[in-house]
Parts: C-alpha cells; sequence; structure tokens
C-alpha cells in the first residue's frame, strides 16, 4: 500500500472551497488520484458530490483551493482547456448534442482529442450497435444507449482522467449493470476514472479507492475492502456516533 | 397576363427578402439573439460598399469581395464582446443590446451621412436592366442575380452546417454549450463563427438592397428588418429554407396586393405575416432544417 501511496497524483484537489451563492458546498475538500485508480466520490444527495466533479471539469469556480493535472495547476482553466489537457467529464444526464446523429456526437467528442488509443472505429468495435445506429438522432436513444454514447463522445477524446457524474441515474438497475461491466475493458486502455456515484454497493464493487462527501465535508476515504458497511454507513449518513466509535474510518482521510 | 407577372416579381423579390432573413434566422437559430440591429449593420454593409467603390474604384458587383469579409470581421468582435456579453446575462439582455446598437448605428449614419439615400450602381446594365419575357412580363437582371445569389448562401449555408467541422460544432454548442465545453469545445470562438457567417450574408443583403432601391439612415429597421422578420416567422424560426419559402411567400403577397392596388402592397405583406402568425404560428415550414 505504501507503495501506491508514493506514486504521483494524476489528479489532485487542495483544500478546495465551493459557494452556491452563501451555501457553501463543499469545505476544505482535498483529494489524489492516481494513475490508473478507479476513484469514487460517494454520498448522499447534496453532498456536494457533483459540485466537487463539476469544479473539477472547470465548470464552477472555486472560492479557494486548487486542482492539479500532472502537478500542473489548472485552476484557473476553462473547462474547454482542461478537456484538451486530457480531463473529460461524461455530466450528469447525458448531455448528448440532441439534434446530432450519434456519429456527428462522437466526433464532437474527437475534435480537439488528444493523441491516445481511443478513436470512432474504436467506439464502434466496442458497441457494435453503435455502428448500426449511427445516422440516427441522439434523441431517438434509450437512456441507456444514450449514457453509452456519451461515455463513448468522452472516449474518443482520449483522456487521461474520466470524471462519470452519476452514471446510473435514471436508468434500470440491468443497464446500470451492463454499463459498469464495461468498466475494466476502458481501464485497460491505461485510463483514470474519478466517478461520483449514489449507489453505494455499485461504487464499492468497482473502485480502487472511496471517498465520502457529507454536506459538503469528507466523512472517509479508504479502499473498499478496508472499511466495513457499517462505517461506510455512518459516514454516508453522518451518524456521529458510529463514526466516532470507530477512529480509523473517519480518520483515514487526515492521513492520507 | 398581369397576374402572373405579379406572382413571378414575387417569387424573384422573396430571393432578395430571403437574403434579408438568413443572417436573422441564423443568429436566432444557434444563439438565440434576436438581432435588433440586423437591419442597421446591412445599411452599414451598403455604406462600406458605397465607400469602397468610390475609393477603391472596384467593379460595383465585386465590392463583396471585401464587404463581406469586413462585416464577417465586425461580426465576429460584435459576437465576442457585446453580444456574448449580454447573452451571459440573459436572452433579454441581448434584446436591449441589439436594440441599443441599432439606435446608435443609425442616429450615426444620420450624424455622418446626412438623411440623404444613397443607390448602389444605379445606371448600371446589369442593376437597371432588364429583359422581356413575352410581350407584358419584364424581368429585371438584378433580381434574378439576388434569387440566384440567395439560393447559393442557402444552399452554402446548408452545406456548412451539416458537413463541416465548425458546422458541426456550431450545431453542437446551439444544442448544450457545457457539453461542448467539457468535448474541448470553446463556444464563444464557434458562437463568433456563427455571428461572422451572419454578418456576410448580412452585407450581401446590404449591398443588394442598395442596387435594387435605395439606402438611408432608417432603411435598415422600416424595411429590412422588418421584411427579414416577417420572412422569418412566415417561413419558420431556425429553418433555412423555410426563410426562402417564407422570403418567397412575402415577395408574392406584396406583389399580389400591388396588384389590386398599388398602395396595399407593403400591408398585403403583413396580412399574410399576421395570418401566419396567428393561424400557424410555427411557421410554414414547422421542421427545423438547419439542425
Amino acid at each position: 500500500m505504501s507503495e501506491v501511496l508514493s506514486e504521483a497524483p494524476l489528479l489532485e484537489v487542495r483544500d478546495l472551497v465551493v459557494h452556491h451563492g452563501q451555501l457553501r458546498a463543499l469545505d476544505a475538500i482535498s483529494l489524489r488520484v492516481r494513475p490508473g485508480e478507479v476513484y469514487a466520490i460517494i454520498g448522499a444527495n447534496g453532498a456536494g458530490k457533483s459540485t466537487l466533479l463539476r469544479t473539477i471539469a472547470g465548470l464552477h469556480r472555486p472560492t479557494s483551493g486548487s486542482v492539479l493535472v500532472d502537478g500542473e495547476d489548472v485552476t484557473e482553466l476553462r473547462p474547454e482547456r482542461r478537456a484538451r489537457q486530457g480531463v473529460v467529464m461524461v455530466p450528469e444526464g447525458r448531455r448528448l448534442f440532441e439534434s446530432l446523429s450519434v456519429e456527428e456526437n462522437l466526433r464532437v467528442g474527437a475534435a480537439y482529442a488528444r493523441p491516445g488509443p481511443w478513436t470512432i472505429e474504436q467506439v464502434y468495435e466496442m458497441f457494435g450497435w453503435m455502428r448500426e445506429r449511427r445516422n440516427q438522432r441522439a434523441a431517438q436513444l434509450s437512456g441507456g444507449e444514450q449514457q453509452t454514447v456519451a461515455i463513448g463522445r468522452a472516449l474518443v477524446a482520449n483522456p487521461r482522467v474520466l470524471l462519470l457524474d452519476e452514471l446510473s441515474l435514471g436508468l434500470a438497475p440491468v443497464v446500470v449493470q451492463r454499463i459498469y461491466g464495461m468498466l475494466p475493458q476502458i481501464l485497460a486502455t491505461g485510463l483514470t476514472v474519478l466517478l461520483v456515484e449514489q449507489d453505494v454497493s455499485q461504487a464499492l464493487r468497482v473502485a480502487s479507492h472511496i471517498h465520502c462527501l457529507l454536506e459538503g465535508r469528507t466523512t472517509l476515504e479508504s479502499k473498499p475492502d478496508g472499511v466495513t458497511a457499517e462505517q461506510v454507513e455512518a459516514a454516508y449518513f453522518g451518524l456521529a456516533g458510529i463514526a466516532s466509535g470507530d477512529s480509523a474510518a473517519s480518520g483515514a482521510g487526515s492521513e492520507l | 397576363m398581369a397576374w402572373i407577372n405579379a406572382i413571378i416579381q414575387g417569387v424573384l423579390t422573396g430571393g432578395l427578402y430571403a437574403l434579408f432573413a438568413c443572417g436573422l434566422s441564423l443568429l436566432f437559430g444557434v444563439m438565440k439573439v434576436v438581432n435588433l440591429a440586423h437591419g442597421d449593420l446591412a445599411v452599414v454593409a451598403g455604406y462600406v460598399a458605397i465607400g469602397v467603390i468610390t475609393v477603391t474604384h472596384v467593379p460595383v458587383l465585386l465590392s463583396f469581395l471585401i464587404v463581406v469579409p469586413v462585416m464577417a470581421l465586425i461580426g465576429y468582435v460584435l459576437q465576442r464582446t457585446i453580444i456574448q456579453s449580454s447573452l451571459d446575462r440573459s436572452v433579454l439582455t441581448t434584446l436591449m443590446v441589439t436594440f441599443g446598437l441599432s439606435v446608435v448605428i443609425e442616429n450615426g449614419l444620420l450624424q455622418f451621412f446626412t438623411a440623404n439615400s444613397r443607390a448602389i450602381g444605379t445606371g448600371l446594365p446589369l442593376v437597371s436592366g432588364s429583359f422581356k419575357v413575352g410581350s407584358q412580363i419584364q424581368i429585371g437582371y438584378l433580381l434574378v442575380v439576388v434569387f440566384a445569389v440567395a439560393v447559393v448562401v442557402l444552399l452554402g449555408l446548408q452545406y456548412f452546417l451539416s458537413a463541416t467541422k465548425y458546422g458541426r460544432l456550431i450545431r453542437a454548442s446551439a444544442d448544450d454549450r457545457e457539453a461542448a465545453q467539457l468535448a474541448g469545445v470553446d463556444y464563444r470562438h464557434v458562437f463568433g463563427i456563427a455571428a461572422a457567417i451572419a454578418f456576410g450574408t448580412v452585407a450581401l443583403a446590404g449591398i443588394a438592397y442598395g442596387a435594387y432601391s435605395q439606402l438611408g439612415p432608417t432603411t435598415g429597421t422600416d424595411t429590412i428588418l422588418l421584411f427579414a422578420f416577417a420572412a422569418v416567422v412566415i417561413g419558420g424560426l431556425g429553418s433555412l429554407w423555410g426563410t426562402l419559402l417564407g422570403g418567397v411567400v412575402l415577395g408574392v403577397a406584396q406583389q399580389i396586393g400591388a396588384q389590386i392596388n398599388i398602395s396595399d402592397e407593403v400591408l398585403a405583406g403583413y396580412i399574410v405575416f399576421l395570418a401566419v402568425l396567428v393561424l400557424r404560428p410555427q411557421g410554414l415550414t414547422s421542421r427545423r432544417a438547419q439542425s
């Protein structure tokens, strides 16, 4: 474990504070995502998960703190600049270009791509149905299909860090399973994934590292096999009694 | 025969109106900007053309080679500055800002170029000449050229939007700016390009109207903007080919009105405009052809 920790992080967030108007949505959040990791941010509705991801992507300006990619400070960069540097987000609710065809969506994703293994052809190889329906409008696809195209659109940009915001939202469990089932194949091409997920069991299944937020604060940070279900539950719902009863869980964040 | 003539003249004038309208339609379709300075900018383009012709002695009809790039550049700069910043606030703000721009341009033209009307290329065979079909129908060369230009511009726009990289980026940014940013697209630059193209067509509209009729400081709002609006609404918002149809319907309605009574020309056009607004508010072509 110590050798993993010593590896330089690909994505680092330092003391990030974000306000939505008067509301402090994120309070001094820090995290380090190392190459090849699947880093999962979990938490209840309104915990600040999506805000964190959107701030990393550049869609929100932090009040203070910084975001670093491969040691380089990108806090001042616009979202499109960050995307070109390899921080690419699949936004919540898919957000496909609805009047464009499937292929056109992928081509927009590839317009400012970094060099790398992913091409539109590669995406078609992975999802055969997409090639057959490439001329269909994105709006005509089912939710799961749209989510897959949204992932494809992000992949063809050849991201270094792929940010996945609530992939499971509004999709049937079977479809969610199938989409998360693709993750190993995607990771095999050398990507690093930072994901936000409300479905804790799903996150625990795929993650190499979990980070739990509660009302904008870190309540737990650990490897998934290093915590018990009770500790996760306590961190998720903020049951102070249980959390303080087990200092290993709540203290994990500060050790890193 | 007189009625057939009216219809032919109306269809051809429709090309001119479509040229007025396509820049307005493009800006609305992509950025949801209703550019109230649209007509005034066409007048500015016409004045620039007159200046260019006077100073450089380029052939009158080739003046567009200079005026179109100049207006495109102005379009890009205006979009990146005042239009974008007002768009970031609200759609209503863009309405106020372009209205302000319209007032400033009209008063500026009045101040520096007097209230006199000016025409482009009067007396040139291509501008003032015509040919006869049969004994009663007389067709002006200019309107035929303008109609052809309108069709070429619309075909070009259609091709650009559907088949080129920047066309695709324009449609993507129009659909979802934030998602476009996440794909690395600088939507401000993309909107600037869309505005540059729209203003290029505005330049053609200004030159065409200057040759067809006359340009004065208020021609922009009292004629060009109103006819452009009517054509866009009749044809259907955001639809390029609808714009041509809208222009033609407006032109034919005007000519038929004029045939009934010469003073009814403009009124007849607006009656059709109003009728479409009431009976078919989505326009004659409900399909959104540009996307």
